[in-house]
């Protein structure tokens, strides 16, 4: 069955003619950082690495929710899934993460009342079907995600739910962009920017950083030859030493972004200096509740002070999150982690770059 | 965590859509958009509609595309 709008950019032929310019015009060797955990694993699944001229070397950078995520942050949640009167709900993808002590699966195991969503909207709806219970989100993710959380924090305020509550550890790209380049370890030449996040925030959000560091930005969609095309574009202007911001997700992200998930999300949130795992604190690169909403913050309303997080011992996602190492660098990367039983967050997620490796047989 | 398949909205009440991926249906909330109608093509993240695809600007990329995977 056909699908509109997608086709053309999953057809190999498309695919393989812009390889083949690709391989014409690539000259000097670059360094190419995929920002998006989806944009890593749709790098991998259509073997675009393997087909692309020695001059380019793809890095995954810190574009998986899970994988830059805190430790305090992961041990927080096990925390609060522990008191008696939540349920701790989220995305799938948290549930093995390991934290310092246990994991939210083992917990549940342990009859902890803990539940995968696949919405903000979900989570609400158990709220209302459980009044005697605080309902707490567990909110991790970028732009794309946040919005839909703040979505559900007004639609709780509306509905009067009280027991619904949102711990928010959400973070925002841009600033990650600047630290990324700020460190200057990395090296890198052009950053293929995420496609969803940037269908909130718009082209128009990465004009200060691009303003600043003069490095090649383009957005990119995640069909195969959507990833061909952004790195033709990045290829060209570093060829031609014309550096440009561009968008080459064009049917999904407008300059301006979506504005009305824009004001959703500042109505709600504001930023915040946030820890991000491999990288540190990044300055005003959280999203944390406005005090308007604070009886929605689980942050206000429980004490959950983690002191003692401790990151896996030997595990180097830190590391591959900002492009300095690749997961084979990892002494444990296929012996003690492995995707059935992982050490670090980047073995876990589907989108984390060890999983990929893993799973791509690298 | 992305799905980036461009759905169609099959149905709409107040502010649910139901859309329709390759045959298969589900609802999404419409709050993150500013008008959708029936027909629209969305994208998806996280159960919510976060973008309506604009049909000429993606007929405009998708020509690009086609140049561009055409070169000899
Ligand atoms: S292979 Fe495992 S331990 Fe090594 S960096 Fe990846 S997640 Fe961490």
């Amino acid at each position: 069955m056909s699908i509109k709008y997608m086709e053309e950019y999953r057809d190999p032929e498309i695919s393989s003619k812009i390889i083949e310019s690709i391989k014409k015009l690539s000259q000097k060797k670059v360094r190419l950082m995929e920002v998006c955990g989806t944009h890593t694993m749709s790098i991998f699944r259509s073997g675009i690495r393997t087909l692309l001229p020695d001059t380019i070397s793809l890095l995954s950078g810190p574009g998986c929710p899970v994988c830059v995520t805190a430790q305090r942050e992961i041990d927080a949640f096990i925390e609060l899934a522990k008191e008696d009167d939540v349920i701790l709900t989220g995305f799938g993808d948290l549930m093995r993460v390991p934290g310092t002590d246990s994991t939210l699966q083992k917990e549940r195991a342990a009859g902890r009342d803990i539940r995968i969503v696949y919405s903000a909207l979900d989570a609400l709806e158990i709220a209302r079907k459980n009044p005697d219970k605080k309902v707490v989100f567990s909110g991790i993710g970028f732009e794309t995600t946040a919005p839909t959380i703040a979505a559900s924090i007004l639609s709780a305020k509306k509905m009067g739910l009280d027991n619904y509550l949102v711990f928010s550890a959400h973070k925002i790209v841009p600033p990650a962009l600047a630290a990324l380049m700020e460190t200057g370890e990395a090296r890198i030449d052009g950053f293929m920017l995420p496609g969803h996040v940037s269908v909130i925030i718009g082209t128009k959000a990465y004009l200060p950083f691009f303003e600043q560091y003069q490095v090649p930005c383009v957005i990119a969609g995640f069909e195969p030859a959507d990833i061909l095309q952004a790195i033709f574009i990045l290829v060209k202007q570093i060829e031609a030493g014309v550096l440009k911001l561009e968008n080459g997700y064009q049917r999904a992200v407008v300059f301006d972004g979506n504005e009305k998930a824009q004001k959703m999300m500042h109505d709600v949130f504001e930023t915040v200096d946030a820890v991000w795992r491999g990288i540190g604190t990044i300055p005003k690169s959280g999203l944390k509740i406005r005090k308007e909403f604070e009886s929605f913050d689980a942050q206000k309303i429980f004490d959950v002070t983690v002191s003692d997080s401790k990151e896996p011992e030997g595990c180097a996602c830190g590391e591959i999150l900002i492009g300095l190492k690749t997961p084979p660098e990892c002494p444990l990367y296929k012996k003690a982690c492995t995707p059935v039983d992982p050490v670090g967050p980047c073995m876990v997620s589907t989108e984390g770059t060890c999983a990929a490796y893993y799973r791509y047989c690298i | 965590m992305c799905l980036a398949i461009p759905s169609k909205i099959v149905k709409i009440e107040n502010t649910i859509g139901t859309i329709d991926v390759a045959g298969v249906k589900r609802e999404i909330s419409l709050l993150l958009l500013e008008n959708a109608s029936v027909g629209d093509y969305v994208i998806v993240h996280a159960g919510f509609a976060i973008h309506k695809i604009d049909e000429s600007t993606a007929m405009e990329s998708l020509k690009y595309l086609r140049e561009l995977g055409s070169i000899r």
